[in-house]
């Protein structure tokens, strides 16, 4: 009777081990709880069938094992029971796909007071571009990256000029303002991904991207690559750091815009060499920006 | 549903029986041969040959993620290497090829009554071919640069870019040029089977009097003819991408600071034509699955299948469904967001039919006679597995929670209980429960329960916890997990643990290859039917069956695949070609 034994401890044991072990996501740091919500709601239903499903074949096998001179009853088909399976498990589907549906449409649906911030991605490091004075990002195209440009930002666009730029380091981020994220890549596909913000986009070269969120609590959050982008792929981390608006209002002085960047850069600094940008890039992403993340 | 048909009303057969094809010479016979059952054990053979390198593979990626730091030979780069090789052998070389190369060959002609496939030349041209997209694979081991380390799903623009290993060196080149060669080889074997269950079945075998498995194969293999060209297509316009430097994939892109001559290509639509061809895929491999074990069970619990038609038309509605829910893979890929609505939708509505199949494999040990057997355990460890993969195919279906755990270890541990674990216990359950009919000779039985339960605890062991890591947020294709914030100390433990038990499972399937190996000389005679079940493939005159399958006469089906303890039968299963009515006195709702 050992299989009987073991189907009931698979279940006894998986119910045990998502009520106990210490591994579950992280806290919470954006409005997304929703999601965490939806999750719950599956985990219920989902553990229930499970559950039901195996410690029924459990007692099957317990009740119905081979004794000799005992036959199987002949049952080809059994319509209404067949019938009412159907409808219960439709009605356990649509009590999944009803909340998360719902769901959905609030992330789809940008508030139209969320402020728009841009994330450029390449092998393998992060940069942001934030909006100037106007509010306004300026436009881009990857045709426009070169070294004294590195996110590709249209040089003739007026409302480029007041753009703030994050070149290959923390972003800020001030807390409890909507936020939506445009996400571009100049090279290759990559995921912006921050655990506790439990959101997540493709960065596709050649188009714009996007998804929103409100961060909900201060703190410093680690930026991940979600999707495979060649071997610096595990080394791809970021840091965004949600602040106080006063916080927030001090770093972004600090910050640099278009203009002011691409003016000394005119009067005649030479192009790095393509080796140089790799060489600098994968220390970028190995160095300085781990170990601060880290501590 | 009693469906038996009295002697006399058999139809005669509509065309005469053409003259096989006969060997003359020991190459013909068992090397180029043209005979279903030999093709059948060269397709198998040379998938478990390659799926023993996606096994290594598999171990040399656990040793790293388990003991990160620990061996230096793990660079980033053979990492990414080993995950995408194992990714593509175990799905297209190991999977597809063994359920429908394998089983397919050897069941179909069998179960309905055929002497052979209906074109054994292109039958046996398949097989080499495949054999020929296997050697081109393994040959990317030896190549400059290595093999492809893009992931099994290849996504440009990456896969074809220095960055990524074999991008731009021979890895990528030769991956897509198996692939085509695959697409080719499995086609000339589609066709065959798919021809075969429609045209070549035996007098009085029905379409709703075919074994599940046949049904399973039968439905799968249609599947493929018609999601493998959307893969075929793909990668040649990747290799053009790639070799002739032509933009169907490939954007503007900026690569180390160097413009590229790409222009104007999408990397999505590639997406969207790998999944097109890749959802059907998880089906392709599923299907074939669902009918052996609904035969496995059925025939070892002594019990007809319950609700035949109903699992009939659940494998056809599966089928067609799996074709509208591609996108539930790119949630997150940046396509438009409204098409969540539509593909969260039907991709739960197929949770539906998938739900009836569970419910009728356990109703049908319902009141069963269960004889433990080797083939049994492993059924039943299929429905265990395949539940809880399919459960938490739910959360991924549904799009807005596929937000988080999309590309995270929560996806690696559902795709692997789900495509992986659940398919590969019914290949071993019909490997046990097959293996007497093919060799004559049954498998041994303390080492076929020794591999069982290592096999089946072990991978729950190893899979079930791996979903709480990407809950966490552990990304998946992360060669180093070093730095991560999210991790704690101790989720590195449970990843140690479960590299320990990747080990040990795959020690286990040691035991079971020196099972496969040793029973052929010196396992127990196994006789006709040591099984005593009903499907034409019992009943042959010899064991083996010879050429031709069913001597000087093709049998003639009177009833169903699953008349187990009919009421008022001296035996407890009437084989389909036993004429007579033994009808029970009450007639099933």
């Amino acid at each position: 009777m050992a299989v009987v034994l073991v189907l009931v401890l698979i279940v006894v044991g998986s119910v045990l081990f998502h009520l106990l072990s210490p591994w579950w996501w992280t806290p919470i740091a954006s409005n997304w709880d929703y999601i965490d919500n939806t999750i719950i709601i599956s985990f219920w239903i989902t553990g229930i069938v499970f559950a039901a499903v195996v410690l029924f074949m459990a007692y099957c096998v317990l009740r119905f094992r081979h004794r000799e001179g005992i036959r199987a009853v002949y049952e080809p088909e059994n319509k209404r029971l067949e019938s009412w399976l159907m409808i219960v498990t439709a009605v356990g589907v649509t009590a999944l796909l009803v909340p998360g549906l719902f769901v959905w449409s609030r992330f789809v649906t940008v508030p139209g007071d969320a402020t728009e911030i841009e994330v450029v991605a390449q092998q393998w490091q992060w940069s942001f571009r934030l909006p100037g004075k106007d509010g306004k990002l300026g436009t881009s195209d990857t045709r426009d990256v070169t070294a004294d440009n590195p996110l590709g930002v249209a040089p003739k666009d007026p409302n480029g000029q007041d753009d703030v730029l994050v070149e290959a380091a923390d972003l800020h981020l001030p807390v409890g303002k909507p936020i939506k994220v445009l996400l571009r890549s100049i090279d290759v596909l990559h995921d912006f991904y921050i655990p506790e913000f439990r959101a997540k986009m493709d960065m596709i070269p050649g188009s714009v991207t996007y998804f929103w969120f409100t961060p909900t609590r201060t703190g410093t959050f680690q930026v991940l690559c979600a999707e495979l982008c060649g071997q610096g792929h595990p080394l791809m981390h970021g840091v965004v750091v949600v602040d106080t608006e006063q916080d927030y209002l001090a770093w972004l002085g600090q910050q640099q815009t278009f203009a002011q960047l691409s003016a000394p850069q005119q009067s005649g600094s030479a192009n790095q060499p393509p080796e140089k940008i790799i060489a600098s890039n994968l220390g970028v992403a190995a160095n300085s920006k781990l170990s601060r993340s880290a501590q | 549903m009693v469906d038996v048909t009295p002697a006399d009303a058999v139809p005669p057969a509509e065309v005469g029986e053409v003259e096989l094809y006969h060997p003359h010479s020991w190459w013909t016979k068992y090397v180029f041969s043209q005979d279903a059952k030999v093709i059948a054990v060269q397709y198998s053979a040379t998938a478990t040959a390659i799926g023993l390198v996606a096994l290594v593979l598999s171990w040399l990626m656990r040793l790293q993620l388990g003991f990160p730091g620990t061996f230096d030979f793990i660079t980033p780069e053979a990492y990414y290497q080993f995950i995408t090789m194992h990714g593509m052998i175990m799905v297209i070389y190991l999977l597809t090829a063994l359920f429908l190369g394998g089983f397919g060959n050897y069941l179909i002609p069998l179960m309905v009554g055929a002497r052979d496939m209906v074109f054994p030349y292109v039958n046996m041209l398949s097989y080499w071919v495949y054999l020929l997209a296997v050697l081109v694979l393994v040959s990317s081991f030896f190549a400059p640069g290595g093999p492809t380390g893009a992931g099994w799903t290849l996504y440009p623009p990456q896969a074809i870019m220095t960055g990524t290993p074999g991008g731009q060196d021979w890895g990528i080149i030769l991956m897509l040029s198996s692939l085509i060669l695959f697409i080719i080889g499995f086609t000339m074997g589609g066709l065959n089977y798919v021809v075969t269950v429609l045209q070549g079945r035996t007098r009085g075998m029905t379409l709703m009097r075919l074994p599940l498995t046949v049904w399973g194969i039968f439905t799968a293999t249609v599947m493929a003819l018609l999601a493998f060209p959307a893969l075929f297509v793909a990668c040649v316009m990747m290799l053009l991408d790639r070799a002739l430097g032509t933009s169907f994939f490939m954007p503007a892109i900026v690569e180390m600071g160097q413009q590229l001559q790409h222009n104007g290509g999408s990397p999505i639509l590639f997406q969207h034509l790998f999944w097109f061809f890749g959802h059907p895929e998880v089906y392709i491999v599923a299907l074939p699955a669902f009918g052996i074990v609904s035969d496995l069970i059925s025939t070892h619990a002594r019990k007809n299948i319950f609700g035949y038609r109903m699992m009939v038309w659940a494998i056809i509605a599966i089928g067609a469904l799996s074709f509208v829910v591609w996108a539930h893979h790119m949630y997150v890929s940046g396509m438009n967001p409204y098409f969540g609505f539509f593909f969260a939708t039907t991709t739960l509505i197929i949770a539906v039919p998938t739900a009836i199949k569970v419910y009728n494999w356990v109703l049908t040990l319902w009141r069963g006679d269960i004889h433990l057997t080797i083939p049994m355990l492993f059924a039943l460890a299929f429905i265990v597995t395949f539940v809880n993969g399919g459960l938490t195919g739910l959360f991924l279906g549904n799009v807005v929670v596929d937000v988080p755990l999309s590309d995270t270890m929560f996806v690696v541990a559902h795709f692997h209980m789900v495509m992986g674990v659940a398919p590969i216990l019914v290949i071993f359950g019909a490997i046990y429960h097959w293996y007497p009919k093919v060799t004559g000779r049954m498998l041994d039985e303390t080492l076929g329960r020794f591999h069982f339960w290592v096999t089946f605890v072990g991978a729950y062991l190893i899979f079930f916890p791996m979903h709480y890591l990407g809950l966490m947020g552990v990304p998946r294709r992360y060669a180093e997990l070093t730095d991560m914030t999210i991790m704690t100390e101790s989720a590195h433990h449970l990843n140690s643990f479960i590299s320990i038990m990747a080990f040990i499972v795959g020690f286990a399937q040691m035991v079971f290859l020196f099972n496969l190996i040793w029973s052929i000389r010196h396992g127990r005679e196994a006789g006709g039917n040591p099984w005593r079940a009903t499907t034409l493939e019992w009943q042959t005159p010899e064991t083996p069956p010879a050429h031709g399958n069913f001597g000087k006469e093709l049998p003639i089906v009177y009833r169903w695949a699953y008349d187990y303890s009919v009421p008022g039968a001296k035996e407890d299963f009437i084989p389909q070609n036993v004429p007579g009515d033994f009808a029970p006195s009450r007639e099933p709702a």
